[in-house]
């Protein structure tokens, strides 16, 4: 038995085609998760054009270092995943192993920097209620949005660094051959992760600073 | 590699090495990964739903015989047609036919040997039960009065329902759709087999593509949609709330922007087997294949711009709801197409009249009907006379139910003796379904007149001069609810005393056909080659011979 034989699964007869399959799946659900947060985005910017002032004013109340920080953090994080689905095919299992659990890494520490932004918001009363910091209405709008979509975000990204997790230990325990699909398509949905971030990035931290 | 073709082998050999007889326990039904299975899976599950939807909408007709409204009260009321419309919608049209039939037949039509992520599929199933469990137990845990369109703020800010629970469920049913509509595109992509090229597909798996495509784009801003109901209404962030500047039209475009497309999600599919149905039982190949086609694409693609519509009072800008009626009417026209190309198919087709032709000729009627109370409803002086009346109801129904269930029960009777290779008593069938056309057409016939006369929907106490004819609806709903009670019990009683089906009882012309009744767990003993279109019951350019049944060339090489 062959590598190749040891991940193959129904219905599929050659890997390439399960391959194929597989990553054009992923795509597809990408196309729907595009939909999904582009419902978000079309909210928010509808809302922002009916209240601009409220919302730069809510906007310069972000931290833009916690955000600027986070970019960072997961712009690198797309790079260690695409690595490690690019030397699964090159089949260096070691130094893939290694850029996999960079990836989880740089994950949870966003996850910790965003932790921190929370924390930060709450005891400077932006969670919107009774006692909101900004005295302008529809800025509340701003920060519902803001938890809304950084919340899923968050979710997302957790979803991510679960499945990459996943990866990583597999791979330690020798239980998943390096021509799986399963690579290729995580670090696709990674990638998702990342680039609604680098829309939220400007929306939301940028936008009342210019 | 052709040469020993299933077909050939009589369908008694087949019955030891059948996907039914793969294994007979419950723990080998609910670990399957076969589509045949998961399709008969989904199928007991969307009867169900089915039950319980149509249970609710009794108790609603049975209410407005009389117009003071005093057999329930007003809270139970809302409760009810709103449970009516959450179940059906979600949990029994949006899967009836992509993940019944279409699960079974997608594979078998176009050679593969399964769906393209067996595992996926089955979790979509238990994805979409959990789903329905979710909003099961917010009926029983006291109900919701929101509407199936959880409006807001009425959902967000001040119903005492259990909205949460309900969207939850909805939401959750949300990943079952997308994982169908993502695993039937991989399918269609990638598992045709030698010979199956876009054009020779078969109309009903065009259907299903273009069913697929909508799903996959529309049910995430559903998902959106039910995501901002639970920010709003559990974290009190206020979004579409008035008073801190948010637009409750924001949450109606949106909702809108899922819920129009998912009328497409119902009625795609059912045209697809409808198509099957038309050219089966005339002998007659498909009038304008490719225009077909492209109908049912324009349909999806244009289906996404028409959601406002359903907006014309609301509020919304003039010029929008200018736009929307003009894209509506537009939207007619792919449908026209189908129609009159169904038409087309009959003429000097030889027609004959088997319970599963009656299905579809009575969809196609149904389907005119309702498509034409459409386009009322698309101009906007007209829509402002009768907007949320019983006329709007009507024309829905005229789609969801004469278009999408009838195809529905035509494509199960057609394909019955596939599934499970017994045939059902064809008189009783028969009678089922001229008996569902007249009860549905007693139903809601006299609903187009009451919603013209002024009868609001969603009211229980009405003024007497409303009477009549929502008693002539409700008895029409007993009839209809006899017709509907009658398969269960005939195409049950074919499992035990049925007789054999031959492979090919109906002598159509698909690859389905071509395999054993029920198929084998892989579908097919030997790999099948396509070398022709699908349809080909005739000669091109002259009529089918009265006398000659069998289709001049099947789909696959050896005939």
């Amino acid at each position: 038995m062959t590598q190749a034989d040891y991940v193959i699964r129904e219905p599929w007869e050659h890997i390439s085609d399960q391959r194929r399959a597989s990553t054009f799946g992923m795509w597809v659900f990408l196309a729907s998760e595009v939909l999904f947060f582009g419902g978000l985005f079309m909210c928010f910017t509808y809302l922002r054009v009916l209240h601009p002032a409220a919302f730069a004013e809510a906007s310069s109340h972000t931290n833009i270092w916690y955000g600027t920080i986070n970019t960072g953090l997961l712009l690198t994080s797309s790079f260690t995943m695409v690595m490690a689905a690019r030397l699964a095919d090159l089949e260096l299992r070691r130094l893939m192993a290694l850029c996999l659990v960079a990836t989880v890494a740089l994950g949870l520490a966003f996850l910790v920097v965003k932790g921190f932004e929370y924390r930060e918001d709450f005891d400077r009363h932006l969670v919107p209620g009774r006692d909101f910091a900004i005295p302008v209405a529809a800025a509340q709008l701003f920060f519902s949005l803001y938890w809304a979509i950084t919340g899923l975000h968050a979710i997302h990204l957790t979803i991510g660094i679960v499945a990459v997790s996943r990866l990583a230990f597999l791979v330690e325990r020798r239980e998943l051959a390096l021509p799986s699909p399963e690579f290729e398509i995580t670090a696709l949905y990674w990638h998702i992760v990342d680039i609604v971030w680098i829309f939220l990035y400007p929306l939301l931290y940028l936008g009342g600073r210019s | 590699m052709t040469d020993a073709f299933a077909s050939d082998r009589p369908s008694g050999l087949a019955s030891s090495s059948d996907y039914l007889h793969a294994g007979h326990t419950l723990w080998s039904w609910l670990t399957t990964t076969d589509h045949k299975r998961i399709a008969i899976l989904y199928g007991i599950t969307i009867t169900v739903f089915f039950l319980i939807g149509g249970a609710a909408i009794t108790v609603v007709r049975y209410e407005l015989l009389s117009p003071n409204g005093n057999l329930i009260s007003d809270d139970t009321y809302n409760k009810l047609f709103t449970l009516h419309g959450v179940i059906m919608v979600w949990f029994f049209l949006i899967p009836s036919i992509p993940n019944t039939l279409g699960n079974f037949l997608v594979p078998l039509m176009i050679g593969a040997p399964d769906v393209a992520f067996p595992r996926l599929n089955l979790l979509s199933w238990y994805v979409n039960l959990a789903g329905g469990m979710f909003t099961l137990a917010a009926l029983i845990t006291g109900g919701v009065d929101t509407g199936w369109t959880f409006y807001t703020p009425f959902s967000t800010m001040f119903s005492n329902g259990d909205v949460l629970l309900a969207a939850t469920g909805v939401f959750v049913a949300g990943f079952a759709t997308i994982a169908t509509g993502l695993n039937f595109i991989a399918t269609i992509h990638m598992l045709r087999i030698e010979g199956m090229t876009w054009f020779r597909l078969p109309l009903f798996v065009w259907s299903i593509y273009a069913v697929s495509l909508v799903m996959v784009l529309a049910t995430p801003v559903l998902a959106t949609t039910l995501f901002l109901i639970f920010a709003e209404r559990l974290f009190g962030l206020p979004i579409f709330d008035p008073a801190h500047g948010g637009d409750p039209l924001l949450f109606q475009h949106m909702f809108w922007f899922y819920s129009h497309p998912a009328v497409y999600i119902m009625v795609l599919p059912a045209m697809g087997v409808v198509t099957e149905l038309i050219t089966c039982f005339a002998r007659r190949q498909v009038f304008g294949y490719t225009f077909m086609v492209y109908a049912m694409v324009a349909i999806a693609g244009v289906g996404f711009f028409v959601w406002g519509h359903h907006m014309f009072v609301s509020g919304q800008s003039p010029y929008a709801s200018l736009i929307f009626s003009f894209l509506s009417f537009v939207i007619a026209v792919p449908s026209a197409i189908k129609v009159f190309n169904w038409t087309s198919t009959l003429y000097r087709g030889q027609i004959s009249f088997e319970a599963p032709m009656l299905y579809a000729l009575g969809f196609v009627g149904l389907f005119t009907v309702g498509g034409l109370t459409g386009l009322f409803l698309a101009s906007i002086p007209v829509d402002v006379q009768v907007h949320d009346t019983y006329f709007v109801v009507a024309h829905f129904h005229y789609i969801m139910v004469g278009g999408s269930v009838s195809a529905f029960f035509g494509g199960l009777h057609f394909w019955w003796p596939k599934i499970t290779g017994k045939l059902y008593s064809e008189a009783w069938a028969r009678f089922a379904a001229v008996l569902m056309f007249f009860g549905f057409n007693f139903t809601f016939f006299p609903q187009f007149i009451l919603g013209y006369l002024g009868m609001p929907r969603r009211y229980h106490v009405y003024p007497q001069e409303f009477q009549v004819y929502h008693e002539m609806s409700t008895m029409g709903a007993s009839i209809l609810a006899a017709a509907y009670l009658l398969p269960p019990f005939y195409l049950g009683w074919s499992l035990y005393a049925g007789k054999r089906a031959g492979n090919n009882p109906w002598g159509a012309s698909g690859l389905e056909w071509q395999t054993s009744s029920p198929p084998p767990p892989k579908n097919f003993f030997v790999r099948p080659t396509v070398s022709e279109r699908p349809y080909d019951y005739h000669a091109s350019g002259r009529a089918p011979e009265a006398d000659d049944r069998t289709p001049r060339r099947r789909q696959d090489k050896v005939a």
